[in-house]
């Protein structure tokens, strides 16, 4: 795999992309073909399975280029498939169940325990460790958390992020998808309040910069030119604490809506008419229309986008870096993070801080599941 | 019934249509009015860096952008100049690099994640909840984390006592090699990828599925010819924030590219570090990298305006 790479970066950019895209065809191809036979009956498909369950990992493993090191490792590869194999044959939902399984899920499975989880229990250990590595220090990182200034702002401006963000964006987006619905230019008004989802974090923090620019004299800044033209006194919004934070929250609110509204939007498409028709024959305001069909035709849409955008805001980093790094009180739990590693290398208190956001998060995702499993007995 | 009562409803219900249709107007007036005021507040801070773009770089520094509006005097200097600056990164090369990178990372994660939420919406499998449920969980993990035990494992691989778990991908210092970043943004869509597409796949209709495999058709054929086409609208609709995602992503290809191979939004950081206030660069160079984006917008709308669900149960 590493030639193929390596080879690969010889070819000019452009051609690169057809070439990548035509090999993972191949192998998405191969995946696909493999599990559809996977689970039938028969000496020939055994034998497919037991080739597949040997020979694959083997593959694998020499693909990945481990041919340099000492060819038992691919001994180790082959037994272990032999092992699959056997589970696979008296497995209870029938021979080639466990394989086709592993089709469908191994390649995501396979990169996200070395992408995510491996990297994920090199940062939970070192949370405990003192900041150079050398030893374990309990839970003194986290105790610096809470204690330090800067962990304490980092902690309370992440819980204004994830508390306002989300759900003044997920509103906005609601209300603008049910407005324009069925309008005459939904199209262009669309693309209006998703534009900014088309411009990077370093391009909007430049826009807004922009927008909050306070100076002497002749003001270029468009909240402090009306202000001003009110006769008070420019106001340099990004020093202004506490407040700043929310004006860092609202660039995020800017890019996010476009998100929940196109996400919604298609959403309230899926609601029938048939019962938006019914409901107004009953006589139902639009709001009743609202509250009792639209609302809970796109109820999962809606959990969706305020999850989605409460990691997001959870995870915040460029819009603090690139607008005040963390300067005038507005620093947030990602953005500390990584100050902290650069601010030489405290691995202990970033690692620290990685995992509270992680204990932040679990509400989210618990709420997440509930909806998930209510839906399934439902069904 | 009688002939009378069956009218005299006919008329209680054509009176109750011709209210909800009074009513649907008033209302619609409002929600157009409010919808303007929406637009016209998302719009103004991007219109203005527009504007901007094509003012002389004196006037942006000493007066603000709507006064070019009474009395406009434009120039393309600042886009021409943002083309062609940048010492080692043209604007231009980082351009084309940020095709390179976001084409594959948006295309790759989508299909591996289809595979994957396919088998949680219709495999039954022991710890198929709890293994979903660890998945979805991993969209928290904040890359800043992952991306130091990462970039070691590409370079140097895993070793445990001299011996190699996993080899690295051997492309370090390798200037048009974008495997390592194309690798790293998959593996960071994929907790979300797999929820999205699991929420939509998982709602297809059971009967459908199941006409499929009475017919004979098997995981595969189900999987290549049902699920896919149906969840064309989802894999659009994701593949659109996908590309985006990657196009304005900074950090990952900071971390994940060398010199030459760096996308255009870290182009676009350098000209406000090395240039200082220069905002005459800076807008034009906003504006050069959102062009790719919005045109993707454009390409795929379609597939919103036809629907997430009922792309599903009427397909």
């Amino acid at each position: 795999m590493s030639e193929f790479f390596q080879w690969l970066a010889g070819v000019p950019p452009l051609g690169q992309i057809p070439i990548v895209l035509l090999a993972f065809a191949v192998l998405i191809a191969v995946i696909l073909a493999f599990v559809e036979v996977a689970t039938k009956r028969g000496r020939a498909f055994n034998i497919v399975r037991l080739l597949a369950a040997v020979l694959v990992p083997v593959i694998i493993l020499l693909a990945l280029g481990l041919y340099n090191s000492v060819m038992w490792v691919a001994g180790i590869a082959a037994v272990a498939g032999a092992i699959l194999f056997y589970f696979d044959r008296r497995s209870r939902d029938g021979a080639g169940s466990l394989l086709q399984l592993s089709g469908f899920l191994a390649p995501a499975m396979a990169l996200l325990a070395i992408g995510l989880i491996y990297p994920t229990i090199r940062t939970a250990m070192s949370a405990f460790m003192a900041n150079d590595g050398s030893g374990f220090v309990g839970l003194a990182n986290f105790a610096w958390v809470f204690t330090s200034p800067d962990g304490l702002t980092a902690l309370l401006n992440t819980l204004v992020w994830v508390l306002v963000a989300p759900i003044v964006s997920t509103i906005v987006g609601l209300a603008y998808a049910v407005f324009i619905d069925k309008s005459r230019g939904e199209k262009f008004f669309k693309l209006l309040v998703f534009m900014p989802m088309a411009i990077s974090f370093v391009g909007a923090s430049i826009i807004f910069k922009f927008f909050y620019d306070t100076r002497q004299g002749e003001q270029i800044g468009v909240l402090n030119a009306i202000i001003t033209a009110f006769g008070a006194k420019p106001v340099d919004w990004l020093g202004l604490e506490p407040w700043n934070t929310l004006f860092l929250v609202i660039i995020l609110i800017w890019t996010q809506s476009g998100f929940a509204m196109v996400i919604l939007s298609a959403a309230i498409k899926g609601v029938p008419a048939e019962q938006l028709e019914a409901a107004a024959l009953d006589g139902a305001s639009p709001w009743q229309r609202f509250t009792n069909v639209t609302l809970p035709g796109i109820r999962s849409s809606v959990i969706v986008v305020l999850t989605t955008i409460s990691i997001a805001s959870l995870k915040v980093y460029d819009i603090v870096s690139s607008m005040t790094g963390g300067r005038s009180d507005t620093t947030v739990l990602a953005f500390e993070m990584v100050r902290q590693f650069q601010l030489g290398a405290r691995t202990g208190y970033s690692s620290a801080l990685a995992v509270i956001l992680f204990i932040l998060v679990l509400p989210i995702i618990i709420y997440n599941v509930r909806q998930h499993k209510k839906q399934r007995s439902i069904r | 019934m009688s002939a009378v009562g069956e009218s005299s409803r006919r008329l209680l219900k054509a009176t109750e249509q011709t209210s909800g249709k009074l009513r649907k107007a008033t209302t619609s007036r409002g929600a157009t009015i409010a919808a303007f005021i929406i637009a016209a507040i998302w719009t103004i801070p991007t219109f203005g860096l527009f504007v901007s773009s094509f003012r002389q770089a004196d006037d942006i520094k000493t007066t603000g952008w709507w006064t070019a509006l009474a009395n406009p005097s434009f120039t393309l200097d600042n886009y021409a100049q943002a083309f062609t600056s940048g010492d080692s990164l043209p604007l231009s090369k980082a351009f084309l690099n940020s095709l390179v990178i976001t084409i594959p990372a948006a295309i790759v994660p989508i299909i591996l994640a289809s595979l994957a939420a396919y088998a949680f919406a219709w495999i039954n499998f022991k710890g198929r909840n709890t293994l979903f449920v660890m998945v979805f969980a991993l969209q928290i993990v904040p890359i800043q984390m992952a991306l130091v035990p990462l970039l070691q494992l590409f370079s140097d691989g895993v070793k445990i006592g001299g011996l190699y778990i996993l080899p690295g991908l051997g492309v370090n210092g390798l200037d048009g090699a974008y495997a390592k970043v194309w690798i790293a943004h998959t593996i960071f869509a994929l907790p979300l990828a797999i929820f999205m597409l699991h929420n939509f796949i998982s709602e297809i209709p059971e009967e459908v599925i199941e006409a499929a495999r009475v017919d004979g058709a098997g995981h595969g054929k189900i999987f290549a010819q049902i699920v896919l086409p149906l969840s064309m609208p989802a894999i659009a609709s994701f593949g659109i924030f996908q590309f985006l995602w990657v196009w304005n992503d900074l950090l990952v290809a900071t971390v994940f590219t060398s010199g030459a191979g760096l996308p255009i939004t870290k182009a676009l950081q350098d000209l406000s570090g090395t240039y200082g206030q220069s905002w005459e660069l800076l807008t034009a160079g906003a504006f050069i990298s959102m062009i790719i984006p919005l045109v993707v917008f454009f390409a795929l709308q379609r597939y919103f305006v036809r629907g997430l669900l009922a792309g599903a149960t009427k397909g």
